[in-house]
């Protein structure tokens, strides 16, 4: 099989199918899903059957529908604050690789300040005083991941800012966007790309590990991360409810992870022969 | 099989072949055959490509990664390198045949003393007890003519030159007393003063401990001084091979003669243009990286319209510092420039756009002087928008224009430049500094990281560019020939000061500055007693002046 002129390995085909299929749940919930997301739809706690092909939660909700809306807001969350947490990190990592000096030397200690504190508790602590609202959650997030994406960026820079290729840009007498967007990006892309995947699957587990904890998605919304924390009582009783949250957020990750390595290898063949 | 017993090495039909990423094979190495005798010097000749090095490895019986020996039989001592087991291989390699690697830099483990890396093949074959391995690299120390030969192992690799380092690998090679010598490039990152030691004393070496060798090089000048035979070659292919006299006086073959010709000196030096308004004055400049040093004191030059101002001087001597504080992407600390009337601030930003225009530069490497990730169209059409806002279409014309100055075809707009040759990527390099329709451009070595003959062909496309658009450049360089036969005037640098400047005729006709002197002399000749020459007249410039 081939994409963009390129031969797709198992693991990438089962990457993109798995990632294509999240996709597609995440914008269609609404016409996929069987019931309505806090529809109550029969008894609490059935088993898997005819009607309901995963069963019952425990207010008697569809399984299959939670997990569907599940999708669109996990990754939906998990995205925005990804893109957010790169947009941010690349543009501060690069403009302190460029600048140097003062920039730099300010950029990188407050990046120091906030990687000093762990993460998680960290972010505990912003949403217990902040509010458990999805903006403040986006928000809290990207910026925290954002000093390790600043971290990666800034070291990616460092190699390419001395090119002489950036410096007959400065001596074009190119601004500071161009020389960011045109002539660092397209050169720091491959390991960025690898982080972005990388970071996706963190932010998405971090998002779920919030939710497990109470902080994150509140009910009645669906999310994979709160519906393991609400179904995790289960799992003393026997039933397979509490894994199929789960398993969806391991087959994700494991499936971006797919995809990136995929793309990493087109790179690695490097360039000179042409895509 | 009988096996012909008579010289140390026969190779016979010798075939590599390289497999790339896509798994297409082709063959590097075509059809090379060869004897060695003891005591004899064969010179590999060629471009970059051309196998040479290849040639050199295989000898070993070794092929890099991704190439494969596939055809040939090469006979050491009558038993054949290809059928013998690995292990037997891996015994003869560095106790019988050594390599000479060309950066000796990289080769080295900085961690560990000289001593310690110039011993440890014969320690690591059992050859030989640790003090008497220390004896012996001693004495090779001093036949190679090494400061201090009794204490020069303690140090490491960082704290001696370049050129003592190459040295030292020689006597790391030597200790073993292989029947041959490997050398591949040996001198190729050396300056022209330090080449010729290193050359003497690799020469004397050989000489003295009566070793067959292999020398590999892109500098027929260089093999000339040092090989008995030479044989040449391009494509994988041999296209000529005899004595070195031979090849030198009378090169049967067309590239061969090209090869031999290149370095030959014009018996004119270009017309100075007359009474040119100077394009830029320097005066009283100090430059330097941290307040403590001078890298630059008291520079002083001007620079006319439609002019060649050659900077020559080894490294480290501030030539390309010189260049940085001209572009401002090294602040000048004191002094000042003025270009085209004005003075030019010292910063790059505080620069206007019209005065970067004006000034342009061509680096010394080719390969990473082009972002990898944007096409030719890319690359020459972005100081045309930047500098004079041009529509797409009027940059797309101009930039064909341009390729066809640089004898570049239009199918080369949307290449990216990964996929060029290094002699296209510095056209490349060039199209985009005239782009912005300068009036000096800087040429920081730009034919160096180039094979000899693509580099001439680049110093008479700027040669031909100048006498149509009169643009001046500053050539920084530390290859006399290219000053020579390209420059009007010359500034020579030593220690981050300028020591002589004058006309091309004034410089380089007697009576010379001392130091002009041992850099003018220092330049291989195509001749094979150059070398010779150059040692005798030190000799006795040394007695002369006490």
């Amino acid at each position: 099989m081939q994409l963009l002129g390129h031969k797709l390995g198992w693991t990438a085909t089962f990457g993109i199918v798995v990632v294509a299929i999240n996709l597609c749940l995440m914008l269609f919930a609404p016409w996929i899903a069987p019931h309505g997301q806090n529809q109550i739809v029969a008894d609490a706690w059935l088993t898997p059957n005819s009607q309901q092909w995963l069963g019952t939660d425990d207010l008697g909700r569809d399984m299959l529908t939670r997990l569907i809306f599940g999708a669109r807001m996990s990754i939906g969350l998990a995205l925005s604050a990804t893109l957010l947490c790169f947009a941010l990190g690349v543009s501060t990592g690069f403009t302190a690789a460029i600048a140097g000096g003062w920039v730099d030397t300010l950029l990188s200690r407050l990046v120091d300040l906030l990687l000093s504190m762990p993460l998680l508790i960290f972010a505990f602590m912003i949403l217990s005083v902040m509010g458990t609202a999805i903006p403040v959650l986006i928000l809290t997030v990207g910026i925290l991941n954002s000093a390790i994406v600043y971290r990666l960026a800034r070291s990616v820079a460092m190699g390419i800012v001395v090119q002489d290729y950036v410096e007959a840009a400065r001596l074009r007498g190119e601004g500071l966007g161009w020389i960011m967007l045109r002539e660092i990006l397209p050169n720091a892309a491959p390991p960025l790309l690898a982080e972005f995947g990388l970071r996706f699957c963190f932010t998405f587990l971090l998002i779920a590990a919030l939710s497990f904890l109470g902080l994150g998605v509140q009910p009645p919304n669906a999310d994979w991360g709160s519906m393991v924390k609400d179904l995790s009582g289960m799992i003393s009783l026997g039933s397979s409810a509490p894994f199929y949250p789960a398993g969806a957020i391991a087959l994700l990750t494991i499936g971006v992870n797919f995809i990136v390595d995929w793309l990493l290898s087109i790179q690695s063949r490097g360039h000179g022969e042409g895509a | 099989m009988i096996a012909p017993s008579d010289p140390l090495l026969r190779v016979l039909g010798l075939s590599v072949q390289a497999v790339d990423r896509r798994g297409n094979a082709s063959l590097i190495v075509d059809d090379v055959s060869y004897d060695l005798q003891r005591g004899e010097v064969l010179g590999l000749i060629g471009e970059s490509g051309a196998g040479k090095s290849t040639v050199g490895l295989a000898a070993l019986g070794f092929a890099r990664r991704g190439c494969e020996l596939v055809r040939g039989s090469e006979f050491f001592h009558g038993r054949d390198i290809r059928q013998m087991p690995a292990t037997e291989r891996r015994q003869l390699r560095g106790a019988k045949i050594a390599y000479i690697a060309q950066s000796a830099a990289a080769a080295f483990n900085p961690a560990k003393t000289l001593m310690e890396q110039v011993i440890e093949t014969v320690a690591f074959h059992g050859l030989m007890p640790v003090d008497q391995a220390q004896m012996d690299a001693i004495a090779l120390f001093d036949a190679l003519g090494l400061p201090h030969p009794q204490s020069f192992g303690n140090a490491y690799p960082h704290q001696v030159s370049g050129g003592q380092l190459q040295r030292a690998m020689a006597a790391m090679a030597m200790m073993a007393n292989p029947d041959i010598l490997i050398f591949d490039e040996p001198t190729t990152a050396l300056d022209v003063t330090t080449q010729v030691e290193v050359l003497a004393a690799f020469r004397n070496l050989i000489r003295q401990k009566h070793t067959a060798a292999l020398y590999v090089s892109h500098d027929l000048a260089v093999v000339a001084q040092i090989a008995d035979h030479i044989m040449v070659l391009r494509h994988g292919k041999v296209v000529e091979s005899g004595t070195a006299a031979r090849i030198l006086q009378s090169p049967q073959q067309d590239y061969t003669r090209r090869l031999v010709r290149e370095r030959a000196s014009p018996t004119e030096f270009r017309k100075q243009p007359d009474a040119a308004p100077p394009v830029l004055t320097i005066t009283r400049m100090d430059a330097n990286y941290t307040k403590a040093s001078r890298t630059l004191r008291d520079i002083n030059l001007t620079i006319g319209m439609g002019e060649t101002f050659a900077i020559v001087g080894e490294s480290g001597s501030g030539k390309s510092t010189l260049a940085r504080a001209i572009t401002g992407l090294l602040p000048r600390a004191t002094g000042d420039i003025a270009f085209l009337g004005e003075t030019l601030p010292p910063r790059l930003a505080q620069r206007s756009k019209r005065q970067l225009q004006m000034l342009q530069m061509v680096t010394q490497m080719p390969d990473t002087a082009l972002n990898p990730h944007q096409s030719v169209l890319d690359v020459i059409g972005r100081p045309m928008a930047f500098y004079f806002n041009h529509s797409p279409a009027i940059v797309r014309a101009r930039a064909i224009e341009l390729l066809a100055q640089m004898d570049l075809p239009e199918s080369f707009l949307h290449r990216r430049t990964g996929e060029l040759s290094g002699g296209q990527k510095q056209r490349v390099c060039i199209a985009r500094a005239l782009a912005a329709e300068p009036k000096l451009i800087i040429c920081d070595e730009v034919t160096s990281a180039l094979d000899p003959l693509i580099g001439e062909e680049i110093m008479q496309l700027l040669q031909r560019l100048q006498q149509t658009t009169g643009i001046a450049y500053i050539f920084i360089t530390h290859d006399l020939g290219i000053v020579r036969r390209m420059a009007h005037k010359v500034a020579v640098m030593l220690k981050g000061e300028i020591i002589t400047q004058g006309t091309i005729a004034q410089i380089f006709s007697p009576p010379f500055h001392p130091y002009t002197e041992k850099l003018l002399t220092s330049v291989p000749q195509m001749r094979a007693d150059w070398l010779d020459d150059v040692l005798a007249n030190r000799v006795t410039s040394q007695l002369q002046t006490p």
